[in-house]
């Protein structure tokens, strides 16, 4: 009897649990479910208000968004990929590089090279934007592309995964065996190391990417000229345009084209993207 | 002896590589962020802004920048703003992560589709923040579909955008849709990660669920609570993208919602560059000391 009881509370407290996990999924989705719907949706249709249903505007809206006089939308995303991927490129490949030579090589100053970059690692760029934003101007790097990709050589995040990784996965008795076979060191990490280090350059990659995607605040110190233009400085003039006399579906079209694309890559990868978040941070 | 003395003229020559191997790194390094970083600090010592159409200085005034900041500004303000909205967002965050992840990794709970709730949890992590929170200002918009429907249930609208626990609450909301969904992953792995033996000798010896939670799992996650903790803060010190296109950079009804880096990018804006360093090298104290914390966090694990 009383065991019967238990399972009774234990059953209902299951089901209390999947509410709240269904809940909890539900206020996740459902910005996106209304982005969604609005951008199939004509501006009047949005005025009068709201709708659960897809509207057949969708592909009308795409292509005033696109044929937008006041914003450069079609450039925006050229621009914004353009820069993301040269940046997911260069911070996995050099820190890849790094991590490489503080895990392989015996190097005097490699304790106080972990540490430097372990230690810089956590301050946030907006600390010495303007002294970046000046000395870019100095450089004449201003309302150049550059300065947002550059930087990504030197990530350190990236770097402090690529080396977690390196320490479980990099035997050097392997690179001693190719050294043996006359392998030259650039040619030993180019063709031996990189292959080994796919899943985590992937998986970094995309980090890299969405991140570089999403970036506002710097960007937006750096570029004037309209063609040079990323998405989230374009979606940022959208808001301080006069907001009530602009075409809804368009604003709606316009988030929708920014966050789209991450969420495909996401749906296809998310097992390595959720397992990727973890790593470094939580030692197993 | 010869062969010794060969060996290790071949290891330093291996070296060399090492060394040449970090030179992208560091170079990079220092052109896009020591030598902005010496700058910067360099700036907070000097009258430096536009008077009109005039410029002002730069002439020296050593830490007269740091006196006008703290004592004449309304940093005070900026930085309440900042700690309050932070605290409304993460302490949600924090809870709800911590609960979730006890519920994934519970053998006893046994949770179908675990891996569906994660990846929906997750999935804002990587939505760009400023057209999250465009989409937010249309959503809660007077004439939006928010209010649309607490209009079509029979309720009174709600200028959400008007209000300043309107603008605070979204934003913290925002927030916590954006993090918890990384929080919940990262303490579930150090959860994971725990040995089973333990918690079976402490159940063996009479701990409920409750005393094996706060004797056992607690201390075992410590050091991955502490580094969320320390990251989020060092993220809400950031905090800038959310806020700066729902207020439309004026941070909403008195400047409720006016972050510190919104407060800074204004100093940008308008070339306060002596008050603008001063701030920098404010903000950068701040996240160093927590950064500290962080690293000595990494460190203690190896």
């Amino acid at each position: 009897m009383r065991i019967e009881q238990e399972i009774r509370i234990r059953k209902f407290n299951k089901a209390l649990i999947y509410l709240v996990l269904i809940l909890l999924t539900l206020i996740c989705l459902f910005p996106f479910y209304l982005l969604i719907v609005n951008a199939t949706r004509a501006h009047s249709e949005i005025q009068k208000g709201f709708s659960a249903t897809f509207g057949s505007f969708f592909w009308t809206n795409l292509k005033n968004v696109l044929d937008n006089k006041q914003l450069p939308v079609l450039r925006g995303i050229v621009n914004s990929f353009l820069i993301a991927a040269s940046s997911a490129l260069l911070a996995t490949y050099f820190s890849a590089l790094t991590a490489f030579s503080i895990h392989v090589y015996d190097l005097k100053l490699k304790q106080f090279i972990f540490s430097v970059i372990l230690l810089i690692m956590m301050i946030p760029n907006q600390v010495y934007a303007l002294g970046f934003v000046r000395w870019m101007g100095t450089l004449g790097l201003m309302d150049s592309h550059i300065p947002l990709i550059l930087p990504a050589v030197s990530s350190p995040v990236v770097f402090y995964f690529m080396l977690s990784y390196m320490q479980s996965n990099l035997p050097l008795a392997m690179i001693e065996a190719a050294r043996m076979d006359g392998a030259s060191e650039f040619r030993i990490f180019n063709q031996m190391v990189l292959p080994i280090m796919k899943p985590a350059i992937a998986v970094q990659a995309i980090f890299t990417f969405v991140g570089s995607w999403n970036n506002y605040f710097i960007p937006s110190l750096i570029i004037r000229t309209a063609d040079k233009k990323t998405l989230p400085i374009l979606i940022a003039q959208l808001r301080s345009a006069d907001y009530l006399k602009f075409d809804m579906g368009q604003v709606y079209m316009l988030i929708f084209l920014a966050i789209i694309p991450i969420l495909i890559i996401y749906i296809f990868l998310s097992k390595y993207i959720v397992r990727g978040v973890a790593v470094g941070a939580v030692k197993e | 002896m010869k062969k010794l003395c060969r060996q290790s003229r071949k290891s330093i020559s291996y070296a060399k590589w090492g060394y040449i191997f970090l030179l992208p790194f560091f170079v990079v390094f220092i052109i896009f962020t020591l030598i902005p970083l010496a700058s910067t600090i360099y700036y907070s010592f000097f009258e430096n802004y536009m008077s009109g159409l005039t410029q002002i200085g730069p002439k020296f005034i050593g830490l007269d920048n740091y006196r006008k900041i703290l004592l004449e500004s309304d940093l005070p303000k900026y930085a309440w703003n900042t700690f309050l909205i932070w605290t409304l967002g993460f302490i949600p965050q924090i809870l709800i992560s911590l609960v979730l992840a006890l519920w994934f990794s519970s053998k006893r709970l046994d949770l179908k589709f675990t891996r569906f709730y994660k990846t929906v949890i997750y999935m804002p992590n990587l939505i760009m923040a400023a057209a999250f929170s465009m989409l937010f200002f249309a959503l809660f918009s007077d004439v939006g579909p928010v209010n649309n429907i607490l209009i079509a249930l029979g309720h009174q609208p709600f200028s959400f955008l008007q209000s300043v626990s309107g603008n605070r609450g979204l934003i913290a909301l925002m927030n916590f849709l954006l993090w918890f969904g990384n929080t919940t992953i990262l303490i579930m792995a150090a959860v994971m990660g725990i040995d089973d033996s333990i918690i079976e000798a402490a159940q063996i010896d009479g701990a409920g669920p409750w005393k094996t939670f706060i004797h056992v799992t607690l201390p075992s996650i410590r050091p991955i609570l502490v580094y969320v903790i320390i990251t989020s803060m060092i993220g809400g010190i950031q905090m800038f993208d959310v806020p700066q296109i729902l207020t439309n950079g004026r941070g909403g009804p008195n400047r409720s919602s006016m972050t510190l880096i919104m407060y800074l990018n204004n100093h940008l804006y308008s070339k306060n560059y002596g008050l603008a360093g001063a701030l920098s090298v404010i903000l950068l104290i701040a996240t160093s000391l927590l950064s500290l914390i962080v690293y000595r966090n990494l460190t203690e694990k190896e």
